[in-house]
């Protein structure tokens, strides 16, 4: 176990160091699994992969399968995926319907509320001895369906999720909501999920608002890949942020985002050119947003992460993307693309290609990244380059509190999101009480250099 | 059918499965020595190209389930012609890192079938060929992967060579086991 003087040596935020071992260190990475995945709100799944009784989705929680169902009362629940008896994963089918789950090894099964129903030769074996509303499956500490999205936490004294989010909430619900401002209201239309060999918060951290690896995507800028390429437009994306105020924002709890405010007069940007249809669709979506949020509907997501491993991307391609540890140096990604559930067909057509060719394994973009991935981890794994850490002196001391949004904020490409983001799995990996894991108090509060 | 009539629709099975295999033999080694340009002009200008993600479904459920289906939801593929030319417009860059520098690849075909030719094997214009493949990557110094499946190929004469009409890419694998997929197959 680390010490606390050996984690305050490991990250040094303050300075702008953060060592590697963080991100190739086998050790570090159990400590991990105990302490921070055991406790943060993670993200588990959608309802839209759950829609009616008795549905089942095949999940994650740090490196652990858990099942999110819907049960017969059609409430939803998280349970650890192992059967009591000994531990056989009891469903091993991503999604379905089933009334219950039959293990397959000694045939106990259990309904999709958790609890035991059938254990064979219950009189003759077990009567007396085993009751069985005590052998129910493991569920989680907490759990919240929020906007449509599933969150969960091993903890029962964790905070609820609203006040784990903080002010991080506002930009997440950019990510949720309706294009057209309704709150809510997607649904999932396909998860990816592929190993990368890297360590998970390469992943989590390129999302809190690395705005500098812009290069990285050289080429997919040069050739063009964004909703306008047709038309002829370079870039991955189209650029409706053009007249925005950038700003990137770390919040106490640990999480960051990339979002952009837009201009006063906030006129909508060209879009979607490819396609008149969808041109039409999206302008008319953000005169309704305009309407039903006034000036509120100025502010628009870029891209962030929950602490510690929920990345989305808000804008477009739009989808929520899960850093699941498999090692120090192996990491299970899965992609969950979203859209609005009522947008017309020809749109949903149009989005899920734009996804493909831009996100994931086979998309232009995302390929690039985890290229950067997997040679930073293989590059500093070395004895010698252990040694040495991580630069993240950019922008030191330029955030501003609260402006011109709430957060910690900075208005040019910052690293304080990251910073911050180590400072709070510091904190984890010290067992803080939840007051100082939500910034609300501890010794390196968001008064610090940042 | 006459005995000599019966002969010749079997010659003329095997012809048309050895020109389908030459012409699918030809592709992949243009693939194999990186030649995306002249690869592209194999594809007819709508081809489907689709790699679906397979997964974990009950007994019973496989043929409406395992696989995610072309024009629907979200695949590893489910391409057009522009997005291809845009992969290899990509790969031309030279900046694409994730290409760059370029992986090794060799791609095994076998097991080649016709399961359908239209009109007939006899002057075939349209040809359903089902085939194996076995895709060996190899880049930098110890990235490796192997990729296996069934591919199903729809295939339009042109003149006296193939157009590649529709490609279905069935990866015989669930949770990708490589980190990216930026070569074709
Ligand atoms: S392990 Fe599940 S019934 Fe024995
Ligand atoms: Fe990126």
């Amino acid at each position: 176990m680390a010490t606390s003087l050996e984690v305050d040596q490991l990250v040094q935020s303050e300075r702008g160091l953060i060592s590697r071992e963080l991100f190739v260190n086998e050790d570090l990475f159990r400590e991990e699994l105990q302490k921070v995945f055991t406790r943060a709100w993670l993200f588990v799944g959608h309802e839209s992969l759950i829609p009616n009784p008795n549905d089942f989705f095949s999940s994650r929680m740090g490196d652990e399968s858990v099942i999110l169902s819907r049960d017969e009362t059609g409430q939803i629940h998280v349970f650890l995926n192992s059967c009591r008896h000994r531990g056989m994963k009891v469903c091993r089918y991503e999604q379905g319907n089933t009334s219950l789950f039959v293990c397959p090894y000694h045939s106990w099964s259990y309904k999709t509320d958790g609890r035991l129903l059938g254990v064979p030769m219950y009189k003759t074996l077990y009567e007396g001895t085993l009751n069985r509303a005590d052998w129910s499956l493991i569920e989680v500490g907490k759990l919240v369906n929020y906007r449509g999205t599933i969150w969960a936490t091993w903890d029962r004294n964790a905070p609820d999720f609203v006040d784990y989010l903080g002010g991080m909430k506002e930009h997440l619900d950019l990510a949720l909501d309706c294009r057209d401002g309704r709150p809510g209201g997607s649904e999932v239309i396909g998860v990816q999920k592929w190993v990368l060999p890297a360590n998970w918060k390469l992943g989590a951290e390129n999302f809190l608002g690395d705005t500098y690896h812009n290069p990285s995507h050289r080429s997919v800028d040069l050739i063009g890949i964004g909703p306008s390429a047709g038309a002829g437009k370079r870039g991955r994306r189209d650029d409706q942020y053009k007249k925005a105020t950038h700003v990137w924002v770390s919040f106490p709890a640990g999480h960051g985002v990339h979002s952009a405010l837009q201009s006063d007069d906030n006129e909508y940007a060209e879009s979607y050119l490819d396609h008149p249809q969808i041109e039409a669709y999206f302008r008319h979506c953000f005169e309704e947003r305009k309407r039903r949020l006034g000036e509120k509907s100025r502010l628009l997501p870029a891209v962030g992460t929950v602490f510690p491993n929920a990345s989305y991307l808000g804008l477009q391609p739009r989808g929520i993307c899960v850093w699941h540890p498999n090692s120090a140096v192996s990491t299970e990604a899965w992609r969950f693309y979203l859209v609005d559930k009522d947008a017309p067909q020809e749109v949903k057509e149009f989005l899920r290609r734009y996804y493909m060719r831009y996100s994931g394994p086979g998309g232009m973009t995302e390929q690039d990244d985890i290229e950067n991935w997997l040679y930073a981890t293989a590059a500093s794994s070395g004895t010698i380059a252990r040694q040495y850490p991580f630069n993240y002196q950019q922008s030191l001391n330029v955030a501003k509190m609260n402006d011109p949004v709430p957060g910690e904020v900075s208005t040019q490409i910052s690293e304080h999101i990251a910073r911050a983001f180590y400072r709070r799995w510091a904190s984890y990996l010290k067992d803080a009480p939840w007051d100082e894991l939500l910034g609300k108090s501890g010794v390196k509060g968001h008064s610090a250099a940042v | 059918m006459s005995v000599a009539n019966a002969q010749e629709s079997v010659t003329a099975q095997w012809l048309l499965q050895q020109e389908i295999a030459d012409f699918l033999y030809a592709e992949a080694d243009l693939l194999d020595e990186r030649h995306f340009r002249e690869w592209l002009d194999l594809l007819a200008e709508d081809v489907s190209y689709f790699m679906p993600i397979r997964r974990n479904v009950k007994f019973g459920q496989q043929p409406e389930l395992e696989n995610t289906i072309s024009g629907s939801g979200i695949s590893w593929f489910d391409d057009d012609k522009w997005t291809l030319t845009k992969r290899v417009e990509q790969i031309l860059t030279g900046v694409h890192y994730a290409e760059e520098p370029l992986s090794r690849v060799s791609h095994l075909i076998s097991n080649v079938r016709i399961i359908r030719a239209s009109p007939s094997a006899e002057g075939a214009q349209e040809v359903t060929a089902k085939s194996r493949f076995l895709v060996y990557q190899n880049r930098q110094e110890y990235e490796t992967n192997i990729f296996a499946g069934k591919r199903i190929d729809v295939l339009r004469r042109a003149g006296m060579s193939w157009q590649i009409t529709k490609r279905e890419i069935v990866l015989d694998q669930n949770v990708l086991l490589a980190k990216n997929l930026t070569i074709f197959f």
